[in-house]
């Protein structure tokens, strides 16, 4: 469970995020909705202790990221958009790595490589160098890497930004699996579809602040608006960004 | 401390099976270092057997006044070349470069000899010559004097005199107390300048893929979130840029003792040889510097945005401890505490020192290693604490 509350940071002079709030249950996926720039990946890299947040705070089963930031890192799996692996190991030793990490012993973390491995259907991948991997196959590389110590809690930034369509319905799928075991997931994207597809709560992020926050019925009533791009242009104030 | 060894492993493991980080490391120095180091003494050897050792052909004017002589000469591997010049001629010819040394027998020459008279000869060379006429005139006055010499020992026993008593009232002898492998430091002062070179280059790729590389991939977010401080993994990366600086050292090291046996420097009183246990002495002083290097060029890297960016900029930081090390054998510098503490250049005297045959002062050694193991120590921390940084995420 995620819980932050009034968090805010300034980069020099630019406010990039200021007081968002917001709460993430167990068992369900929470989106954050915005156009570029809103200050989604800001405030979810304070969530993932890369970032210390200026005010406010973010509690992570209770842990906070600016008391016990190692607390917090054993609690969450974090995939940013940039997930790259390391081009010479192969994807197991880019897994077992992480695992290693995560403290995790040899014989620990090759069994957990195994599960990983056919829940994200790594099959034949598992033992090629990283080097050549396409998108899709980086993507759930990346993915059993983050998850590779149990973590309750996923925070997600991007994740199908430059990703195939096949690629997008697999991570889909595999979200909604990790829904019903009970994960927390965080996820960012300024894609409408996406979020409606999946998220259960829907956080709406411009300018820094939060714009609206809700399940997507509720947004919609909220606005006034049948469809929910018109319901999110009108609680955005503006479509500039958003597609 | 197991996140650090965690770290230390995979970086070790992973560039091994880089080909540029494995070229630079484990091939570089190792390969260039001992080819650089033999060329320069070859060429060295063969500068000395070419002034010496080749036939010097000496122009005289009236050779044939002074036969046994023109035979000592010739016997000595100077040949004779009779020609008919006046003295004018022989400043012009010197002079336009035409000739370097002339001799000139006088035709009273054979006279006076005869008499047992001393007999004048003229030598005429350009003393400001260096490109062999200076030598070229040494050379041919050194074996007329033993030479004249040898007659006038013969001419003294002659008349029933002991000559050591009567020509020998002042003796100088000459103690040369350069030993064969002291003169050989000028051209091996190159020595501890490649390994030097080649330790802090065998690392600086691994450096760069720790840190610039590790961002310009986009790997670094992921692993910045691994529960635990951010030191830690920096330490680990520092510790196997350290590793290969190491390797690379020993490697070269290596290859310079082994490519010295294949130098034949013995005929010119001059000996190279590095022994096993002169080899491990060499890098054991020289090896708390590898720890100042990584964390050198781990800091300086950690400030580049990108893999380009860092290549330039740990190149000039390289040459920061290693340049000094090209001059420093044409200054006349001491070695002093404050040298001591002073990493590179420390372990500059520390190598020469023990290539001489010398034994390094017990108190150099503590201060060198305390120096640079002090220096390297407060480097890591601040790579430590750039990594503490937000702005680390680029």
């Amino acid at each position: 469970m995620i819980r932050v509350e009034g968090l805010s940071k300034k980069f020099g002079k630019v406010e990039a995020v200021r007081g968002v709030s917001f709460k993430a249950d167990d068992g369900r996926i929470t989106g954050l909705l915005g156009p570029n720039g809103a200050g989604k990946s800001t405030t979810l890299r304070m969530l993932a202790t890369l970032l210390r947040p200026d005010a406010g705070d973010a509690l992570v089963d209770g842990q906070s990221v600016s008391v016990d930031p190692i607390a917090v890192r054993r609690r969450i799996g974090v995939l940013s958009h940039a997930s790259g692996l390391y081009p010479q190991l192969t994807a197991r030793e880019n897994i077992v790595y992480f695992a290693e990490l995560h403290g995790l012993d040899r014989r620990q973390a090759e069994a957990r490589v195994a599960e990983l491995a056919s829940l994200l259907d790594l099959g034949e991948i598992l033992d090629r160098k990283s080097k050549g991997f396409s998108q899709g196959q980086r993507l759930k590389t990346a993915l059993a890497r983050s998850l590779v110590h149990s973590p309750r809690n996923l925070i997600l930034d991007e994740p199908t930004n430059g990703l195939d369509v096949m690629a997008v319905r697999n991570l889909r799928a595999l979200l909604v699996r990790l829904r019903e075991q009970g994960h927390c997931i965080v996820f960012s994207s300024h894609v409408m579809q996406e979020v409606a597809l999946l998220c259960d709560e829907v956080v709406v992020i411009a300018q820094g602040r939060v714009a609206a926050e809700g399940t997507i019925e509720s947004l919609r009533a909220q606005a006034g608006e049948a469809t929910l791009e018109d319901a999110f242009v009108k609680l955005i104030g503006t479509a500039e960004g958003l597609n | 401390m197991r996140g650090i060894f965690t770290v230390f492993r995979k970086e070790f493991f992973e560039n091994l099976r880089d080909r540029r980080i494995l070229l630079s490391a484990l091939v570089f120095g190792p390969v260039l270092g001992p080819l650089m180091l033999t060329g320069i003494l070859q060429l060295s050897v063969s500068y000395g057997e070419a002034a010496f050792e080749q036939e010097l052909k000496l122009p005289v004017v009236g050779a044939e006044y002074a036969p046994n002589l023109m035979a000592v000469l010739k016997s000595q591997n100077i040949k004779v070349e009779p020609r008919k010049l006046n003295e004018q001629q022989i400043r012009a010819a010197i002079a336009a470069r035409e000739l370097q040394v002339v001799l000139r027998v006088p035709p009273e020459f054979a006279e006076r000899w005869s008499r047992s008279e001393p007999a004048a000869l003229q030598l005429f060379a350009d003393s400001s010559d260096q490109f062999g006429g200076d030598a070229s005139a040494t050379r041919v006055s050194r074996v007329i004097n033993a030479y004249g010499r040898q007659v006038a020992q013969t001419r003294l026993l002659l008349r029933g005199i002991d000559p050591t008593s009567m020509m020998a009232t002042v003796v100088i002898h000459d103690i040369d107390v350069s030993t064969p492998s002291s003169r050989a430091i000028f051209a091996l002062g190159m020595l501890s300048y490649l390994v030097i070179f080649a330790m802090l280059f065998g690392g600086m790729y691994l450096a760069i893929d720790a840190t610039a590389g590790e961002r310009e991939r986009g790997s670094l977010e992921s692993l910045l979130t691994a529960p635990m401080p951010r030191y830690h993994l920096i330490y680990g990366k520092i510790a196997a840029t350290a590793a290969y600086m190491l390797i690379s050292m020993a490697l070269t090291l290596v290859a310079c003792a082994i490519a010295l046996q294949y130098v034949r420097m013995e005929q010119f009183g001059i000996s190279v040889s590095m022994s096993a246990m002169t080899t491990l002495k060499l890098f054991a002083v020289s090896a708390p510097l590898a720890l100042f290097g990584a964390g050198l060029l781990t800091v300086v890297a950690s400030f580049t945005r990108s893999f380009r960016e860092a290549q330039s900029y740990l190149s000039f930081a390289i040459s920061l401890p290693t340049l000094p090390l090209a001059f420093i054998g044409l200054l006349r510098v001491e070695p002093s505490p404050l040298i001591m503490a002073t990493p590179s250049l420390s372990q500059h005297f520390l190598m020469m020192q023990i290539l001489r045959g010398e034994t390094p002062l017990l108190t150099d050694l503590m201060i060198s290693v305390a120096a640079s193991l002090a220096i390297g120590g407060i480097l890591c921390w601040i790579a430590g604490r750039l990594y503490e940084r937000e702005a680390i995420l680029g």
